[in-house]
């Protein structure tokens, strides 16, 4: 169930989003036309020191009038719109997508290092919880989610995607059992800088919730992809982990294999695991996440989901299926697998 | 005017044709039921407590037990139980002593948990061929980690704190010499050193037999201090501060000075035949921030080289009381239910103190969790855990590991009778008498509780894989993999979890 | 060899131990703390005969579970210095808290002022090993609770009578608790029973009380010309009676 596609160029160079609508819409297999999304990175050039805050609405009345107040009164909207869509016959139109270009006034969080995400952080999670008919599905910097209920071709279309150029593409063509095919449901899950996509399922979820839930972040998407994100934003983010550290805490080496390990990696590779226990994932997953330095690829321990990875000079891509990595870039010259929990990590090279 | 007899508890008799008068019954049966008179076996049936130690030996099943043979009037609030209750408190004045755990038919919450397993959207997962991993750490963990990173190589920084490692999260709990005898804290011994786990010393110190396994003893220290000195405290793998126990919260415990036997007097550190009392509370602990001190003294008396363990009994306020233990320095807490066995408990405590376990644990993982530190300290369940379900259960609820007692007796030949307070146990267990004690062979012994250790943990195995989960960290506090069947709004919420169907 | 000397201003009890510890695995015999203020566990499980003088007040469980080692502390102490103390002694110039020797099960402690609350609960003895505690002051209630053993002597200097709070010896079954002058019949506590202190006892205490005032350069001579009360279990099996079967 589910398909996955990531693209890098780690040169910062940037594609329009004509290429992966093709990549996603050949694994239309992989989906039942209840959910698909993209993330674009860089695509706000214009707006690169505010948060882009895309938000669904079922009306711009009640709900829109209390995300207004609650962005104003923690930060300053420097401009909003409407997000450009386009009606598709296939495509039943729920909600009304938005955009604010927001900053937060810094100096309104205490105790934290880190005051303007700390304060989005918490905005995002007080509007999802409790502004009714509201939901905030993208919060990042110059980066954008655009995702809705339908197949990938008609997602693309009714945002047409290829209008926005990013150096990071992420995109999920779902399958949905958890919840209902909901936009909100749709991935790309994006916080902050976070953004994953998903395919399988995470049977740790009680787990790895209650672990974020004790940090301050709460669940409100009822499906298990959210959790990644915020997983890698508590333990990348607040706890200072690189990704390739965070993917090893969240699909470590098996204990059989940290004991045969020199002395000094399985003494880190022990004390890892004991800190971030609650935090290991379980069940068949490969997740691909992005952030605006890299993005990052992985499967679960014992490899129950597909991933292949391309490589063409700065561009490298992640996907469920090597078709699709091939439909995108016909000329890609390196084709692999990577092994069970081994991160395959994309980085920007400036 | 005389209270008369109360009928019989159990009746023994013997299919005449069957026997083969081999005087096994009369042999083993340390309460008398059975003597000889004229080559013929007479029976006093009223000294049977159905601890099936004669049945168990004897080769023709020529003896048959039957509960209750006479009938009270029925009554649903005058139970036969209550009645004999008044009726010996009547001629005693006294308070009614019991053994084991709670006997009272509350619902089991257990019974009333189902477990998840996988179909489709994420697959199941064979124990038999892909790694399962039951590794278990019992100790701090820290927050986060502290590194630096130098020309690409890290640099940890933070310094782990001592942990204890399971091979099995199923540990075996504290039973004291003295409560029992030193064959069957002998078999226990052994059987945790052969399945990479630990068990408890109970509070009566440790004997010298237990030495050479104290690598997997935890070493308790109640009001009592029995036995407590800095060999002992340096001699466990752990320490473990006993506050209370779930058969008989809020009061001390005291061996019975017959049972102070010249063994138990020197293991114990105290004279010989006196009574071992146990205060209700530790006199140097009368607050939280004392529990504190103990911990810290414990942990400065040996070099803060031992993980420190609170045990308390589940009372209703037990998550507020783990999450003062849990800033206590304390590496773990160990919650004991109320159906948590003991050797003597006064009946009105069994029966009716404290709370379940699995709500226990389920509160007190939520209220850590809710504070953020749950991944810091470790959470050990006991008190009347019966199978491997029950063990997939605590942990799923939140559990990091389990003490079993009862079980683990069970194995050793244990048939529940509960008069351990007696000190009569015809299969060596609960009695310091040498000719009974005899009857248990550690070696034989501890193949049982070691057998049992690994049914239990193949069976964990098997319902983590169905469950699709190859690691307990991923059970661990899992609710999701839990659902009530049959059980009220109220307590759904308690254990935070859906019910079924939902 | 030097005592070591080793200056306690502020220094947490963590790293005051290790030195302590790092000293006497060393071979060192002595060692003064000055500027000792509110740091526990002094002494904490510490074995051999070195010998501690601590100038100031020493925070909580003074030489717990300590095996062999002297502390001399000049100052007062806080709540439960000797607890379940081994061997060894502490040497106390001046007061100590509640629970002093509380669970001692070997050693000496002696303590020139007074003693708080449940002094020398649950004290026990055990085959050569008998606990004393002296106080040279008065005590307060529940005087050796649940007593199992030893030896508590009361002297009362300054103090007519000695000891005037009440629970003393409550749940006693072992030992004795002594007591200079006469004791209150209303001051017993549940299972303890005064007896007549003989002059085979004085002379059995003799050497304690010399001992004691030793310490504290106090004339013996008065302690050896007095009466004393004689406190011990009404039975070594207390509870005996308490329970009927099921």
């Amino acid at each position: 169930m589910c398909g996955i596609i990531g693209v890098i160029d780690r040169t910062m160079a940037r594609m329009d989003g004509s290429s992966i609508k093709k990549a996603l819409s050949l694994m239309d297999e992989r989906g039942s036309g209840e959910g698909a999304g993209y993330v674009a990175y860089g695509i706000y050039p214009d707006y690169s020191d505010c948060y882009a805050i895309h938000v669904f609405f079922d009306n711009l009345l009640e709900p829109k009038t209390n995300v207004d107040r609650i962005l104003q009164k923690w930060g300053r909207i420097v401009y909003q719109e409407e997000i450009p869509t386009y009606e598709q016959p296939n495509l039943k139109r729920e909600h009304i997508p938005w955009r604010y270009f927001f900053k937060p006034y810094t100096d309104l969080m205490v105790g934290t290092t880190n005051p303007d995400d700390d304060n989005v952080k918490r905005l995002v999670m007080t509007i999802n919880s409790t502004v009714e008919g509201a939901l905030v599905f993208s919060s990042g910097i110059n980066l954008g989610v655009f995702k809705a209920s339908g197949w990938p071709e008609d997602v693309a279309n009714f945002y047409r995607i290829e209008d926005y150029k990013g150096y990071i593409w992420l995109a999920h063509n779902r399958y949905p059992t958890n919840t209902s095919g909901w936009w909100g449901g749709a991935h790309p899950f994006n916080l902050l800088d976070w953004s994953v996509v998903h395919n399988g399922e995470i049977t740790s979820y009680g787990t790895n919730r209650r672990y974020v839930e004790s940090h301050g972040y709460q669940c409100t998407m009822s499906t298990d992809t959210e959790v990644v994100a915020y997983l890698f934003d508590l333990i990348g983010r607040r706890h200072g982990l690189p990704s390739d550290m965070v993917v090893e805490a969240l699909a470590p080496p098996f204990w059989d294999e940290i004991d045969e390990m020199p002395e000094k990696q399985e003494e880190f590779m022990r004390a890892l695991r004991l800190t971030y226990g609650p935090a290991l994932m379980n069940g068949p997953f490969a997740i691909v996440i992005a952030t605006k330095d890299g993005i990052v690829g992985f499967t679960d321990r014992i490899k129950l989901r597909p991933l292949v990875v391309g490589e063409n000079d700065s561009k490298l891509y992640i996907s469920s299926e090597e078709a699709a990595i091939r439909i995108m870039d016909p000329d890609v010259e390196r084709i692999y697998m990577p092994r069970a929990g081994e991160p395959v990590i994309g980085r920007v090279t400036q | 005017m005389s209270l008369g007899s109360v009928p019989l508890k159990y009746k023994i008799s013997i299919d005449r044709d069957q026997c083969m008068k081999c005087m096994r019954c009369v042999d083993n049966c340390s309460y008398g039921v059975y003597r000889i008179e004229d080559d013929k076996i007479i029976i006093d049936s009223r000294k049977c407590t159905a601890c099936h130690r004669c049945i168990s030996m004897c080769p023709r099943d020529a003896i048959m037990l039957q509960e209750r043979p006479v009938d009270y009037r029925s009554h649903p609030l005058w139970t036969t139980e209550a009645r004999e209750d008044v009726i010996n408190q009547a001629r005693s004045g006294k308070i009614i002593l019991s053994g084991m755990g709670n006997a009272v038919d509350y619902p089991i919450i257990f019974d009333r948990l189902v477990l998840d397993a996988c179909q489709v959207t994420n697959p199941s997962i064979d124990p038999l061929r892909e790694p399962m991993e039951l590794r278990t750490y019992i100790g701090k963990k820290p927050e986060k980690l502290d590194f630096t990173m130098k020309d690409g190589d890290v640099e940890l920084n933070t310094k782990l704190a001592p942990n204890l490692k399971l091979d099995t999260p199923i540990m075996i709990g504290h039973m004291s010499y003295g409560a029992i005898s030193l064959n069957a804290q002998l078999s226990l011994a052994k059987a945790v050193a052969k399945t990479g786990t630990f068990m408890g010393t109970g509070e009566g110190g440790m004997h010298e037999a237990i030495y050479p396994y104290q690598d997997h003893s935890i070493v308790q220290i109640a009001s009592g201090r029995f036995g407590v000195d800095i060999d002992y405290l340096e001699r466990g793998a752990a320490i473990e501060i006993k506050v209370g126990q779930g058969a008989k919260p809020g009061i001390g415990g005291h061996l019975p000075g017959e049972k102070v036997c010249a063994d138990v007097s020197c293991t114990r550190m105290i004279p010989l035949g006196s009574d071992a009392i146990s205060p209700a509370p530790h006199h140097d602990i009368y607050s939280i921030e004392d529990l504190a001190q103990l911990v810290r003294s414990l942990k400065e008396a040996t070099n803060w080289e031992k993980p420190v363990f609170v045990k308390i009994a589940a009372v209703h306020n037990v998550a507020a009381i783990a999450a003062g233990i849990a800033r206590s320095s304390a590496d773990a807490v160990v919650i004991d239910g109320f159906k948590g066995g003991t050797g003597a408990a006064p009946k009105v405590f069994r029966d009716n103190v404290g709370i379940p376990i699995e709500a226990a644990i389920a509160a007190v993982d939520q209220k850590l969790n809710d504070q953020g530190i749950r991944n810091e300290v470790s959470i050990i369940a006991s008190g009347g855990l019966r199978n491997s379900a029950d063990l997939a259960k605590s942990i799923a609820l939140g559990a990091d590991a389990v003490y079993i007692g009862t079980a683990s007796l069970i194995a050793l030949g244990c048939r529940v009778c509960g008069s351990c307070y007696r000190g009569l146990c015809p299969w060596g267990i609960a009695t310091q008498r040498p000719e009974l004690v005899e009857r248990i062979d550690s070696d034989v012994g501890s193949e049982n509780v070691a057998n049992l250790i690994r049914g239990w943990t193949l069976e964990l195995s098997e319902l983590m894989g169905a469950a699709g989960l190859n690691s307990i960290e991923s059970l661990r506090g899992n609710r999701e993999r839990l659902r009530g069947y049959m059980l009220d709004e109220g307590l759904l919420d308690v254990l935070k979890i859906e019910s079924v169907g939902a | 060899m030097e005592p070591v000397v080793i200056d306690a201003k502020g220094v947490h009890y963590t790293p005051l131990n290790k030195q302590i510890r790092a000293a006497i695995a060393s071979g060192v015999k002595e060692i003064v703390l000055n500027n000792v203020l509110g740091q526990r566990f002094i002494g904490n499980g510490l074995r051999g005969d070195a010998k501690i003088t601590i100038n100031g007040v020493p925070g909580g469980d003074l030489g717990m579970f300590m095996s062999g080692p002297e502390c001399e502390v000049f100052g007062d102490a806080e709540h439960a210095p000797g607890n379940t103390m081994d061997k060894g002694s502490l040497v106390i110039h001046g007061s100590a808290g509640d629970a002093v020797a509380h669970s001692m099960r070997g050693g000496k402690v002696f303590v020139e002022g007074n003693i708080g609350y449940r002094g020398g609960i649950h004290m026990k003895e055990y085959e050569g090993k008998r606990p004393i505690l002296v106080v040279g002051g008065t005590s307060h209630a529940f005087l050796g609770e649940y007593m199992a053993g030893g030896l508590i002597l009361v002297l009362g200097i300054g103090h007519e009578p000695a000891v005037q709070d009440r629970g003393i010896g409550s749940g006693i079954h072992g030992g004795e608790i002594v007591i200079r002058g006469d004791v209150s019949d209303r001051l017993l506590g549940v299972g303890a029973k005064k007896v007549e202190f003989t002059g085979e006892d004085l002379q059995r205490l003799t050497p304690v009380i010399k001992e004691f005032c030793g310490r504290f350069d106090i004339d013996p001579s008065p302690f050896l010309d007095t009466n004393y009360s004689r406190i011990i279990p009404a039975s070594s099996r207390p509870f005996a009676g308490k329970y009927t079967w099921e």
